[in-house]
């Protein structure tokens, strides 16, 4: 197995210190990892299960197991479109093919330059707002199709 | 003089642009030379009219809403800061008949107060349940809760007096306090709302219940997806912590609570206790199979009271202006109030905290306004994903427990999720199915394998009419299996939205309106 960056090994040993001894801690360390690089290396995964006294297989499934928790890097960009019953009634349907027209990928893919990703959301607790959607980390709602292109516009000109 | 203006910081205030608009409010303030107090409320829950902001004028706060950053200017020019008229101007706030016509127990400082004000809280009646109960047996906590007749906000409608009461009967060096804030429901928001809104009303009631039980510690499970949610209660907290609410010593009384806050991972199916309590412990959130009960052996096998948000959330009034006040508010076995969250096509969207009892097409029409496109109500469904699709003829039907269920429905954590005439029942059903088959945590076979099935059974019978009848009789079948052979609510109650679209929009899935029952 390849070994980790000077920055990743940094970020886990970081997230270990914080974490270690706290009872049933694996989420938030794995939290914390992803919070400072954005994923959390496979590499990682010896570390922390034997940190945690667990086996490999244990924390690859808890990685794995939540949606939230990514092994690969972010695209540059990441808009997360909600699909859920509320955001239906109010038109996220059109607005998810409105969105990958614009970015030229499917929902729950990333484009081939690895700019945008197009993620699906199940409920931003937005629902008498909808459609709502989380565009690098802040959200918006009451979304039109006008209004997403020309968020989508000003990222793609920063 | 300096005045007070309120500027709401809940996400769904947010998410239309809040920040941009307190920002313009204090540069142009500044501009004029104008001193103003800036305050960042929870949301009043009238949630089309946000960012709603309040100006208070003699004592009395007057709204204007939904502001943009651009129309800022033109409010000051119209002297908004005296309460002059504006075409965004609402009048004052509590007299709108959106709220005036609410029953706020639970919601009563939300959108009040500053949420993270210690001494605004306390203004608000804030830690009077706690100062009461610390006077009090735990015994006599618990014969209070019991009571009051609440139940668990989080959809089971459990007594909540007896959970407590079997984790304080039980005997162990640890007990635990878990606060189910995984609000993963589409269409309910009301948690959100008292996280980011009034913080310390579900410390103050976690607290409560460690008192009551003989918990130390106490867990808030929040959702990945609610991070403003999770940052207000992780401040407040540390507030509460600092000035003697929580610790070693609550209060001065020798008690000791603790209150740690945990970030979920985006997995539905851990809004299911125990699901929720692997979760906890580190683990992939996958259902335990019970017994043995929660309230016995919970986290970390300790016995452990697990409540959703709302119902921790409504034992400081109950503590504090006594069970009776609660009770006396409700219908048949549901007693006080339910916050419900009015979404999908409405006009007015929002949190409408009223008693058991209202009907469904109230809140629709007279506090909803009816549909935001204007084409008739098709379908409401109420509960959540695992809630059914109700028509337009059981709408009549009042929101209480029992009621509903006597209709085939379920209340949930009271989310409301209104469909105009343009949906696709056959679709909703699939989805229904499809969401099922992604969040499934796959441990037992009617949810994990019953969910895709299922889904292709409904492609069937909209793809080939011809097979509609058979595959109809099989869709049945499956979900009477997934009824009852599931472990959780999860596979268990996914049949209720395909189902009830199946039985009253049979046309949608290429079936007769009169042979569909045969089928």
């Amino acid at each position: 197995m390849n070994s980790m960056t000077t920055r990743e090994a940094q970020a886990v040993e970081d997230a270990l210190t914080r974490f270690r001894d706290e009872q049933g801690a694996l989420l938030p360390l794995l939290h914390a990892v992803q919070d400072t690089l954005g994923y959390i290396p496979k590499e990682a995964t010896p570390t922390i299960a034997s940190a945690f006294n667990l086996s490999r297989a244990e924390v690859h499934g808890v990685i794995t197991y939540y949606h939230h928790f990514r092994q690969t890097e972010p695209a540059q960009h990441k808009l997360a479109l909600c699909q859920a019953e509320a955001c239906q009634a109010r038109g996220c349907r059109s607005l998810t093919e409105k969105a990958e027209a614009l970015l030229g990928c499917n929902l729950g893919e990333h484009t081939a330059d690895n700019r945008w990703e197009l993620e699906p959301v199940y409920c931003l607790g937005l629902c008498a707002s909808g459609p709502a959607m989380e565009l690098d980390g802040k959200l918006y709602a009451r979304i039109t199709p006008e209004r997403l292109e020309s968020l989508i516009r000003k990222k793609e000109l920063s | 003089m300096s005045v007070k203006i309120y500027v709401p910081r809940d996400s769904a205030a947010l998410a239309v642009g809040a920040d941009e608009v307190a920002e313009a409010i204090v540069q142009q303030a500044a501009s004029r030379g104008q001193s103003i107090e800036l305050v960042r409320n929870g949301s009043r829950g009238l949630l089309w009219l946000e960012p709603m902001v309040e100006v208070t004028v003699g004592g009395e706060r007057v709204a204007y809403g939904p502001v943009t950053p651009e129309s800022v200017a033109s409010l000051f020019d119209a002297g908004f800061l005296a309460g002059k008229p504006h075409a965004l101007a609402l009048g004052p706030t509590e007299a709108l008949p959106y709220l005036k016509n609410q029953e706020r127990l639970t919601f009563a400082r939300v959108g009040i107060t500053d949420p993270l004000s210690l001494e605004d809280y306390q203004a608000h009646e804030g830690f009077a349940g706690l100062r009461a109960a610390l006077a009090l047996t735990p015994a006599d906590i618990v014969q209070q809760v019991l009571d009051s007749g609440l139940r668990g906000r989080g959809g089971a409608g459990f007594p909540a007096g007896i959970k407590w009461k079997t984790v304080m009967q039980a005997s162990a060096d640890q007990k635990y306090i878990v606060v189910n804030a995984d609000e993963g429901d589409s269409g309910t928001f009301a948690d959100r709302m008292v996280m980011e809104g009034d913080p310390y009303m579900l410390i103050e009631g976690m607290a409560i219940a460690g008192l009551a039980v003989g918990a130390t510690h106490g867990y808030v499970y929040i959702r990945s997806e609610y991070p403003d949610a999770v940052s207000v209660m992780e401040e407040a907290v540390r507030r509460a912590t600092a000035a003697g609410f929580l610790g070693k010593n609550v209060l001065g009384s020798g008690k000791a609570f603790d209150i740690t806050i945990r970030k979920a991972a985006g997995a539905y199916v851990c809004g299911e206790e125990t699901a929720l309590l692997e979760s906890l412990e580190g683990k992939r959130g996958i259902v335990r199979a019970k017994p043995p009960l929660p309230a016995l052996v919970g986290l970390f096998g300790k016995p452990t009271v697990i409540n959703n948000v709302l119902t921790l959330a409504a034992v400081p009034f109950i503590l504090c202006r006594g069970p009776k006040a609660y009770a006396d508010y409700g219908m048949g076995r549901s007693r006080g109030t339910l916050p419900f969250q009015l979404a999908g096509n409405l006009r007015h969207g929002g949190l409408v905290e009223k008693a058991f009892g209202v009907t469904a097409r109230q809140l629709i029409e007279d506090f909803g306004g009816g549909t935001e496109s204007g084409r008739p109500v098709r379908a409401v469904q109420i509960g959540g994903p695992l809630g059914a699709y109700l028509p337009d003829a059981l709408l009549d039907t009042p929101m209480d427990y029992e009621a509903l269920a006597a209709k085939g429905g379920v209340l949930g954590h009271g989310g409301i999720v209104v469909f105009d005439d343009t949906v696709d029942m056959a679709e909703q059903a699939r989805y229904a199915m499809e969401f099922c088959a992604i969040e499934s945590c796959g441990k037992c076979t009617p949810c994990r394998i019953g969910s895709t099935r299922g889904m292709e059974v409904i492609e069937r019978m909209k793809a080939t009419p011809a097979e509609a009848v058979p595959q109809g009789k099989l869709l049945r079948d499956l979900c009477s299996t997934m009824l009852n052979g599931s472990l959780c609510a999860m596979g268990g109650m996914t049949p209720y939205p395909v189902l009830s679209a199946l039985d009253h929009f049979p046309e949608d899935f290429n079936l007769a309106a009169e042979t569909h029952k045969a089928a």
